[in-house]
């Protein structure tokens, strides 16, 4: 499929959001750098032990990813949530909701039955508990106009304290009473091909289930009526009630959508990543997606590979501790990163800068080849070889030009 | 003569669009200096220059004869610049005096009596009557404006720049304006006038300089040029100031509207007991002051409000409950009242917002998934039948669109949907002539398809030069219904007032 693009008139380029992004990861970890510098230490070493605790062995990586797998169900659920005109801020009551379905079911579900069947069931029900959860917050918002992030907020507690009872209750391990008893392998999204690949790390099948999530949702995002119906209300839902498309019923689908997502990294993280759920403890992970969301630009690719490059530095950190670099330099690259990727707009508009004299310079080395040699053509009509063989024609003229310039002055 | 302002071989570039190229102007001091131009000619990017908003690629400015750079609007106001925006720059909870020191409080401790004193002063000498301690949103946009005014004055200057000042106005608000402006160039101050309208530049410029597609086209002297010379000066071709329409050929009713009763924002009652039926092939105007129900109206029978009592049939149809969607599904255009808050997406390209009510539909979407071909084809199908003009085409944010292009792409995205009922709100609001004519035409030509039209619109030219019968509106009453012919606009002027016609012949 290509769409036709009409007489798009030449002009200097435009930062992208992976430019942007990118030059924010750099700033962070140039930060990084500063930092463990002042406290005396050796940078190289510093990167080089936070790669080589995330990615110097086939464990080492498998648990990279296996940490990564939530970060990108959950930056998914805050940049679905995002792109449709809402903040969700309660992912980590989401995937406690999620975790608590499916530690009980691995529990009250037969240790026998077949299990792709049991996975099935699993990862329906994770994904059905957190939808429920986000949708609440979605119900609240569309009938009573309750603003979703003191709803999620609100329902982050709510689900602390529910998971809190509900281990005590259906699942406490009578040993260690703040804990969940832990849940058989075969019960967990583990494998064995996966875990002896990986020599015994937290990679499960959650990390392929979490790429299908970001299939699934840039499809619905960009190709579907329901993505167009969604990202409508997002951006203007004046305008989208104006169309006749049902704002209140968008809303509480996007959250539905946006839970749905979280409970499945709890499923991940409760039931795959770990095997055991303690009691009176908020996920970190729900947060760390709001970052995993703004660095990715919201899009689903970009939310992997965000996701991914925090599992490394979240791994990787605690190799850190080896060098005498304290293992907290790590999160401060993440909040470096973070503080600059909330800032893009000062990013972008340096990187602009640098391609619009860029650009004004090949037009100027252009009309000063052309006049050169005495010709008078609009530069807009010119081919992109000629445009390439002006150029390298100019550039010199243009130099000498600047030369004579700084001279006379 | 001395110019206080000259702009020589000003030129701007924005991506894909070169705004102003090499334009010249040149203001004398003391006078009402019109710049006249169709929507994106340029005339905005060309005072944005002036007032620091934006940096020339080329050209030179001189103030007073020295030449100056301005990087923004302090150096502006520094020079003695001043300009009056389209959209107030006011907080609205606080009292005049107190936006009007904003910025400007001094020290730790402001003075609020003597900034109100000299405001007060100021005030009467102009005649703006403005009331220091009045709170910005319990006055009218008027006395708003009136407020950016002394904001300039306050702060010294001398040379005021008025962006579109009318648009927000009405009839007689435009007058005192006009008043007003005629105060301040007496007493020396240098007034430049950005609009499209012509007929305040009849009353009140003494020069004009016109603007077309970012080239300086003419400096005329107002006194001595016609009105359609201006135009057509600014549009590059003789303009019609009235529509060509034949005799309309009703062709049965569409819409019916029976003992309407729906609430308005303050939860009373905004349009009480309106009765209004409409045939195939005509249009009716609504003709009323802004504010006696026209909104509520409109949004009952597209169904963005909920009807208190009465009912709305639409092809024979009760609709008074219908979804909005379903209305849609049934034939039922709308131009919105407000084209960027209702009608645009403005983050979306436009290939988003031609689709916007159709995009569930064959053939842009089979079995929920989109057809991103089909839906770019239909969109440059109204960019090139309604001259929807922008950076990118179909690709480009409506955002980034003047606003007489947004009101093209709306009106295109409208008709194109093919509608049997068109209800137009304000449907050439802000736009220039060129456009007007336009748009009119357009919405002639879907009556004389046999299509109903609905008409709302606070100018009365628009109403009579468009409407077949005209239905006048006050306090959210129908006061009559009279068909255009047998009418003037005196007669319609009065029953806007809510003086019916049995009244007048008593009187």
């Amino acid at each position: 499929m290509k769409s036709k693009v009409i007489n798009k008139p030449l002009e200097a380029r435009k930062a992208s959001p992976l430019l942007v992004s990118l030059s924010a990861v750099f700033l962070g970890i140039i930060a990084g750098a500063i930092l463990i510098a002042l406290i005396g230490k050796n940078p190289i070493a510093g990167f080089d032990r936070i790669l080589f605790g995330a990615l110097s062995n086939v464990r080492r990586i498998g648990n990279t990813l296996g940490m990564s797998t939530q970060l990108i169900l959950i930056g998914l659920s805050v940049a679905f949530a995002f792109k449709t005109g809402l903040f969700n801020i309660g992912a980590s009551g989401q995937m406690l909701m999620g975790g608590i379905t499916g530690s009980i079911l691995a529990f009250y579900l037969p240790l026998g039955m077949p299990r792709p069947i049991y996975l099935l069931i699993i990862i329906v029900a994770s994904a059905l508990v957190g939808a429920l959860w986000g949708f609440i917050s979605g119900f609240l918002k569309a009938k009573f106009n309750v603003h979703e992030v003191v709803s999620t907020i609100m329902l982050n507690w709510t689900a602390y304290w529910l998971v809190y009872d509900w281990i005590q209750r259906f699942i406490v391990d009578p040993t260690i009473v703040v804990k969940s008893k832990p849940i058989e392998t075969v019960h967990t999204l583990r494998a064995d091909w996966l875990t002896d690949l990986t020599k015994f790390s937290t990679l499960n099948y959650g990390f392929f289930l979490a790429i299908i999530a970001c299939i699934v949702i840039w499809f619905i995002l960009d190709k579907t009526n329901l993505g167009f119906r969604l990202k409508a209300v997002g951006s203007n839902r004046f305008c989208a009630e104006y169309a006749g498309i049902k704002v209140n019923r968008s809303i509480m689908i996007s959250m539905a959508v946006a839970g749905a997502l979280a409970g499945l990294a709890g499923l991940t993280y409760y039931c795959g990543y770990s095997n055991i759920m303690e009691m009176g403890k908020m996920p970190n992970e729900g947060f760390d997606g709001i970052a995993v969301a703004l660095l990715g630009n919201c899009s689903p690719v970009g939310v992997f590979f965000s996701a991914v490059f925090f599992g490394i530095l979240k791994m990787g950190r605690g190799s850190l501790a080896a060098t005498g670099i304290p293992t907290e330099i790590a999160d401060t690259i993440i909040a470096t990163i973070i503080y600059f990727t909330a800032t893009n707009v000062i990013l972008a508009n340096f990187w602009n800068g640098i391609f619009k004299r860029n650009f004004e310079k090949k037009e100027e080395a252009i009309s000063l080849a052309l006049e050169s040699e005495g010709r008078s053509v609009d530069i807009q009509s010119l081919s992109k070889d000629e445009r390439k063989a002006l150029i390298k024609k100019g550039m010199p003229m243009l130099k000498e030009k600047k030369a004579e310039e700084k001279e006379a002055k | 003569m001395s110019h206080v302002i000259e702009m020589i071989g000003i030129r701007k570039e924005f991506p894909g669009i070169v705004a102003n190229d090499d334009i010249t102007l040149q203001v004398e001091e003391g006078e009402i200096h019109a710049i006249l131009g169709e929507n994106g000619a340029g005339k905005s990017t060309l005072m944005s220059i002036l007032f620091g908003l934006y940096h020339a690629d080329r050209g030179v400015i001189k103030v007073r004869g020295k030449e100056v750079h301005i990087n923004s609007p302090n150096d502006a106001f520094d020079l003695g610049i001043g300009m009056v925006h389209q959209h107030f720059q006011l907080v609205h909870n606080f009292t005049v005096a107190e936006n009007i020191i904003l910025g400007k409080e001094g020290g730790f401790v402001y003075d609020i009596k003597s900034a109100s004193k000299k405001i007060k002063e100021i005030s009467d000498r102009y005649g703006l009557s403005i009331d220091p301690d009045m709170i910005i949103e319990e006055i009218t946009v008027g006395m708003q404006q009136r407020v950016e005014i002394l904001k300039m004055l306050y702060r010294d200057a001398d040379i005021l720049i008025f962006d579109e000042p009318t648009a927000v106005l009405t009839p007689q608000e435009i007058d005192e304006l006009m008043q007003i402006m005629r105060n301040l160039a007496k007493e020396g101050k240098s007034i430049i006038l950005i609009t499209h309208k012509l007929d305040e530049i009849k009353a009140v410029a003494e020069r004009c300089t016109i603007i077309r597609r970012g080239k300086l086209i003419d400096v005329v002297d107002v006194k001595s040029t016609s009105a359609e010379k201006m135009a057509a000066l600014m549009v590059g071709r003789p303009v019609n100031f009235k529509v060509d329409k034949k005799e309309a050929h009703p062709t049965g009713v569409v819409l019916d509207i029976r003992n309407l009763n729906v609430m308005n924002n303050k939860n009373v009652l905004g349009v009480k007991d309106f009765s209004l039926s409409i045939e195939g092939g005509e249009i009716v105007g609504i003709a009323g002051v802004d504010g006696n129900g026209q909104s509520e109206l409109v949004e009952a029978i597209s169904g963005l409000r909920k009807v208190e009592s009465g009912s709305i049939f639409f092809k024979g149809k009760d609709i008074t409950h219908s979804s909005i969607e379903d209305r849609n599904e049934m034939g039922l255009g709308h131009i919105p009242e407000d084209r960027q808050k209702r009608g645009l997406i403005l983050s979306a390209p436009l290939s988003t917002n031609f689709v916007i009510k159709e995009f569930y539909k064959e053939p842009y979407s089979k079995n929920g998934i989109l057809n991103s071909e089909a839906i770019e084809e239909y969109g440059q199908r109204i960019i090139d039948k309604f001259d929807v003009r922008s950076g990118e085409g179909i690709h480009s944010l409506a955002g980034k669109l003047s606003g007489g292009n947004q009101q093209k792409a709306i009106i295109g995205r409208e008709i194109e949907a093919d509608p049997e009922l068109l209800i137009a709100v304000q449907p050439t609001r802000g736009l220039d002539v060129g456009a007007i004519e336009f748009i009119h035409n357009e919405i002639v030509k879907e009556r004389d398809r046999g299509k109903a039209v609905l008409l709302v619109s606070f100018e009365l030219d628009e109403i009579f030069n468009l409407s077949d019968r005209i239905a006048v509106m006050n306090a959210g009453r129908l006061i009559d219904i009279v068909n255009t012919k047998d009418t003037d606009e005196h007669a319609v002027g009065l029953m806007m007032a809510g003086i019916k016609k049995e009244e007048r012949s008593e009187v």
